[in-house]
């Protein structure tokens, strides 16, 4: 265990649960409510003083620790703030807490847990590339975490803590508005919105300033190893994909939630923590963009983007939905693919237009009542429409159908014949399993 | 040196203008937007080309440079094209940071 400060690094392992780790999470056991700043301290110690010479060695040790992008996208976080560091022009941090995926929990739940490590993180990494601004972003739908993340800030200010000023906003709330364009176009006093890149934000961000927009729990990670440096860092997870990660599990789990773990925990061990079924069916990874695979067949590989590349898979940001037995995965990537379909920024033509067609075809396949050559046209469609906006959007839906047409090809086989599952029958009764939000106004982007 | 045709995915409108003038190197998908050959403008259709960029209505055709190699982002000298500009379509944008639900 390593020791800094007369505080104990939280350690790497807890070896009643194979896998399970406990940096991000301590203490979340003993209390649901948001640590206050003393708590904070006393459970890792203060940060690090700027000035101190630290701080300028924090994007080296962020780079020598391996860490990786929490949000999804998994892109190197000290090669990103080493990019924003050394453009011209004061930088400014973007903390991303918008967590658009329906199938996360993981933002909501550190940030309601553990608020002042990610403002560690933000500050940290601020100071280390010499920002000016830290902004908060949050859903504005989500008033509670906005009360929660503005408090604690409050807190920081009484206590003088922070050498940069932390502001909290709260944005539009689509599945598209959490893109980082999207959060840079807004705090800029435009739509949240995609933008067509380039620039991208590292170069062209905030003010036409370089921005460093990094998902809140990568600047919790920051926030720990600033505190107990890159080897300590290196303990958990892989050589290739270091340290612990959120991930939310949910489904046919007997304790769905969020479970922080080793980067590379066999997905088997995962599922056996969150009490799911031995001999569980269908998996979704990744959330939403994600892709549909046989529980079986995927047991055996680690929870990490190298591991999970040999299946076309990606951990996303750390979502894994294990599907009930009587669930039908065509019906509910139907109803998937028609939310998803509503929830794009609406500025281009594929996937304005192609998003509906395809998810119109999905729906034929899922009732059983195929209009024509279903399967022929959907090819087409998703072959079309792939690489075509000016976001990742549509690549992601495409990514999600093709997935569902492979992993499910015995049910597409019976339901394009009209033969539908008799879970597609009962569905109706059944309530669904993958959570598909409550309608947000699509036309406030503002 | 090599150009290629690309085309801003928020600008376009579909009015299909391009592929009329340039059927050899733009289709249209069942909507009406255009669908851009992955390949460098070849010299006897640069005219063309250039006379199509002229007449897009909404300004989303553009004639882009193309790089031997995708730059990166290293922080150097500002560049108008940036890293990932080939194909303003959009699959070959420049890195994995874009995505973060």
């Amino acid at each position: 265990m390593t020791r800094h400060g007369g505080v104990a690094a939280p350690s790497g392992h807890r070896a009643d649960l194979l896998g399970l780790s406990s940096r991000l999470t301590v203490g979340w056991q003993d209390s649901d409510q948001p640590a206050t700043l003393r708590g904070h301290l006393d459970r890792y110690g203060p940060p690090p003083q700027h000035g101190t010479g630290r701080h300028g060695t924090l994007i080296d040790a962020v780079t020598q620790a391996g860490l990786t992008g929490r949000g999804g996208a998994g892109f190197p976080t000290g090669v990103k703030m080493r990019s924003v560091a050394t453009r011209r022009g004061q930088a400014v941090v973007v903390a991303n807490g918008m967590e658009s995926e329906p199938a996360s929990e993981k933002d909501k739940a550190l940030l309601a847990r553990a608020p002042h490590l990610v403002l560690d993180g933000a500050v940290l990494a601020a100071t280390s590339i010499g920002a000016g601004a830290i902004h908060l972003c949050l859903p504005r739908s989500r008033q509670w975490l906005m009360t929660i993340m503005l408090d604690a800030v409050a807190e920081r200010e009484r206590a003088g803590f922070d050498p940069v000023k932390i502001e909290v906003h709260g944005l539009p709330h689509h599945y598209v508005s959490s893109e980082e364009t999207s959060i840079v176009q807004w705090l800029n006093g435009g739509d949240a919105r995609p933008t067509a890149v380039p620039p991208r934000p590292f170069e062209k961000g905030v003010g036409q300033r370089p921005t460093l927009l990094d998902n809140v729990e990568t600047l919790a990670h920051i926030a720990l190893i600033a505190r107990f440096g890159s080897a300590w860092y290196r303990q958990a997870g892989l050589a290739d994909a270091p340290g612990t990660m959120l991930t939310t599990v949910s489904g046919a789990v007997e304790a769905p939630g969020v479970y922080e773990i080793e980067v590379g925990t066999p997905i088997a061990d995962v599922l056996r923590i969150s009490g799911a079924s031995p001999d569980a069916g269908s998996l979704l990874i990744g959330g939403y963009f994600g892709t549909w695979h046989d529980s079986q067949d995927v047991a055996g590989l680690p929870m990490a983007p190298t591991g999970l590349r040999s299946v076309g898979a990606s951990p996303g940001a750390g979502v894994l939905v294990v599907l009930p037995p009587d669930a039908c995965g065509l019906g509910e990537t139907a109803r998937v693919l028609a939310w998803l379909a509503g929830q794009g920024a609406g500025q281009c033509g594929p996937c304005v237009f192609g998003l509906p067609a395809i998810a119109d075809d999905f729906a034929q396949l899922a009732s059983g009542r195929p209009r024509g050559p279903v399967l022929d046209r959907l090819d087409r469609r998703l072959s079309t429409v792939i690489g075509r906006g000016a976001c990742r959007h549509p690549d992601g839906a495409v990514r999600l159908a093709r997935s569902a047409l492979a992993a499910f090809a015995a049910d597409v086989k019976s339901h394009v014949s009209r033969r539908i599952c008799v879970s597609a029958r009962n569905g109706q009764q059944r309530s669904a399993v993958l959570p598909i939000p409550r309608p947000t106004d699509m036309e406030v982007w503002q | 040196m090599k150009h290629h045709l690309a085309v801003s995915p928020i600008a376009c409108t579909g009015h299909g203008i391009c592929a009329e003038m340039l059927p050899e190197l733009i289709g249209l998908d069942e909507w009406g937007y255009p669908i851009l050959a992955e390949r460098d403008v070849p010299h006897e259709l640069a005219a063309l080309s250039r006379r199509a960029v002229r007449l897009c209505p909404t300004l989303a055709l553009r004639l882009e440079a193309s790089n031997a190699e995708r730059r990166v982002p290293t922080g150097g000298p500002r560049d108008p094209a940036g890293p990932g500009s080939r194909r303003g379509g959009g699959r070959s944008g420049g890195g994995r940071t874009a995505v973060s639900h």
